[in-house]
């Protein structure tokens, strides 16, 4: 089957450049697949969306949007993507049909009429359904600005979903958006994922918002930090630890040692588990443990590790 | 066909948003009414005599074309500063032809500028400036394509500025002294040779010109007035015109796939 996204050695040097913004990304995106660009401000997400959407032009590199070329085919590419901005992107002197509307012509769905009820049937009757589906009804005749920035959001999903994209870009989707927004957004985009067949290519720099993905990116100064599952991307960044103290710790610190498990004292002993299980190792200790804790990072403080060693280069 | 649906569709969205900014269309009545009733006015009664000529019809077509061109042009401009807000993002990555891009802004500028000198012609007829039927059916190809003109020199403009620099700067460079040199208020028959050479490459001159051209024919004022014939102004319109647009829209679609 075709990838959805597929990225070769993406290469991106802005004119007035000293460093590659993008600095040879390679990542695959499977049909269906929920797939979340992680990385700081800077990293470079924002530069990759924008090539992936055909706004951009790669210096060097390939890009295939569901089969299609970016630069040789850009229209196809177009035709097969839809685009929640970070930055809001309806008119908010327009109604929410009427930014609607526009996009369909865009997307040569419908003929262009002046007036709503001069529009075909078939598009007042989407209309109607569209607007009860994301709980909108008649206020999608009302001016745009005097949504709330949740539906406005919404409005922007259901409008860049119009035209059957085969992949869904969101950048930043949630950023402005007060939490009750967040949670409710999320879970509409949630529920589009189990009716739809779509991808979703998401960036954020909030990690918390990737969590759900099948499989992450973690982007720093434009090179691929970490790539796979969270699971993945946690087992690759950080270990589990095991906290323990016994009555004598010399003979706990000898047994550890004859196990050949590295560990550093802390007050008491902190193990890195290396690949081995907590209950393997728990299992294999004969002295009398005074203390046991096992640590087990979350993604975040893997994320956060990246983002240090980064840092530091 | 799908392309012509955009183009209408674009400068369907401009004309929309005109009508539903109470504050554009509040200012396309007070405009005219300051410039044309107190600054006309005060100088065709201080001035006036002095001059030979009737002021406020001067001022009245000065405005009239300057109105037409500017507002076209820098309606294109937008389109770089928009690029990062609103609909125009949404325009930007739809499968449209750059070219109807081009095409649709124009043409809803056009419609935009033409509804704001609208009432700017009202208030010239109250303000008896001598407007013939003939004169008033010859200002509509007028103002299209002083239109045009103004929307062919927005997109080169738009070409040759950086992202960063912002409208007020434009207008500062690139308009304000264009209200000199094209004798928007003040008589440019007489120049020092240096300015003249500016001024005939201001491309607001000739439509300005072309105004008078319409509205003075047929007076005694039209030798004071009037630089050149209409038909000279509208051949250098038309000309500048293809150059302008082919060369703007070439770059405007280099640029777009460069980015």
């Amino acid at each position: 089957m075709t990838a959805a996204i597929e990225v070769r050695d993406l290469v991106k040097r802005y004119r007035k450049g000293k460093v590659n913004a993008v600095d040879g990304v390679t990542f695959d995106v499977e049909p269906g697949e929920f797939f979340a660009l992680l990385g700081p401000n800077g990293a470079g997400k924002t530069t990759t969306i924008s090539i992936l959407t055909t706004t951009l032009s790669p210096t060097s590199g390939t890009v295939r949007i569901a089969g299609h070329d970016i630069v040789r085919e850009a229209s196809a590419v177009r035709h097969n993507v839809g685009i929640i901005f970070q930055n809001p992107s309806l008119d908010m002197n327009l109604t929410g049909e009427e930014n609607v509307r526009f996009h369909a012509i865009l997307y040569g769905l419908y003929p262009y009429r002046a007036l709503y009820r001069l529009m075909p049937s078939a598009y007042r009757r989407q209309i109607g359904e569209l607007a009860e589906m994301i709980g909108l009804g008649a206020d999608v005749f009302k001016p745009v600005r005097r949504l709330s920035g949740g539906m406005q959001r919404k409005l922007e999903i259901i409008r860049g979903l119009m035209h059957h994209p085969r992949v869904l870009f969101l950048d930043e989707p949630t950023s402005g958006l007060d939490v009750a927004s967040r949670r409710t957004l999320w879970q509409y985009i949630e529920d589009l994922r189990r009716h739809r067949e779509i991808t979703i290519c998401l960036t954020t720099h909030q990690l918390i918002e990737a969590e759900d993905a099948n499989r992450i990116c973690i982007l720093d100064h434009g090179r691929v930090a970490a790539l796979g599952s969270p699971r993945e991307v946690k087992a690759q960044l950080v270990h589990e630890r095991l906290h323990i103290d016994a009555a004598d710790r010399g003979a706990l610190r000898r047994q550890l040692e004859q196990m050949k498990l590295a560990f550093i004292d802390e007050g008491h002993l902190v193990v890195s588990l290396d690949g081995r299980s907590a209950y393997e190792v728990i299992h294999a200790i004969k002295e009398p443990l005074t203390m046991l804790r096992t640590e087990s990072p979350t993604l975040e403080d893997a994320y956060l590790r990246i983002l240090a060693s980064g840092d530091d280069a | 066909m799908r392309e012509l649906n955009v183009v209408m569709a674009l400068a369907g969205r401009d004309l929309l948003k005109f009508f539903r900014d109470p504050g554009r269309m509040v200012a396309a009545v007070i405009f005219p009414f300051a410039m044309i009733f107190l600054l006309g006015g005060t100088l065709q009664l201080n001035l006036g005599k002095a001059a030979g000529f009737n002021f406020i019809s001067f001022t009245f077509t000065g405005f009239l074309g300057m109105t037409l061109f500017q507002s076209t042009a820098q309606g294109l401009t937008s389109l770089m500063d928009d690029r990062q807000n609103d609909f125009a993002q949404e325009m930007f990555v739809s499968p449209v032809s750059r070219y109807s891009i081009v095409v649709g802004k124009i043409l809803g500028e056009t419609m935009v500028a033409i509804m704001q000198v609208l009432p700017m012609v009202i208030f010239a007829a109250i303000l008896r400036v001598p407007l013939t039927a003939t004169a008033l059916l010859l200002l509509v190809p007028v103002a299209l394509l002083s239109c045009f003109m103004g929307g062919a020199f927005g997109l080169l403009l738009l070409n040759t500025m950086s992202d960063s620099r912002n409208s007020n700067q434009i207008f500062n460079f690139v308009f304000l002294p264009q209200y000199f040199l094209a004798g928007l208020i003040s008589p440019i028959n007489n120049l020092p040779w240096y300015l003249e050479v500016v001024s005939l490459a201001s491309p607001m001159r000739y439509v300005i010109d072309l105004a008078r051209g319409v509205v003075f024919a047929g007076s005694a004022d039209y030798k004071r007035v009037v630089l050149v014939s209409p038909v000279t102004n509208v051949a250098v319109l038309a000309l500048l015109f293809a150059v302008f647009m082919i060369v703007g829209t070439a770059l405007f679609v280099r640029r777009e796939t460069n980015r």
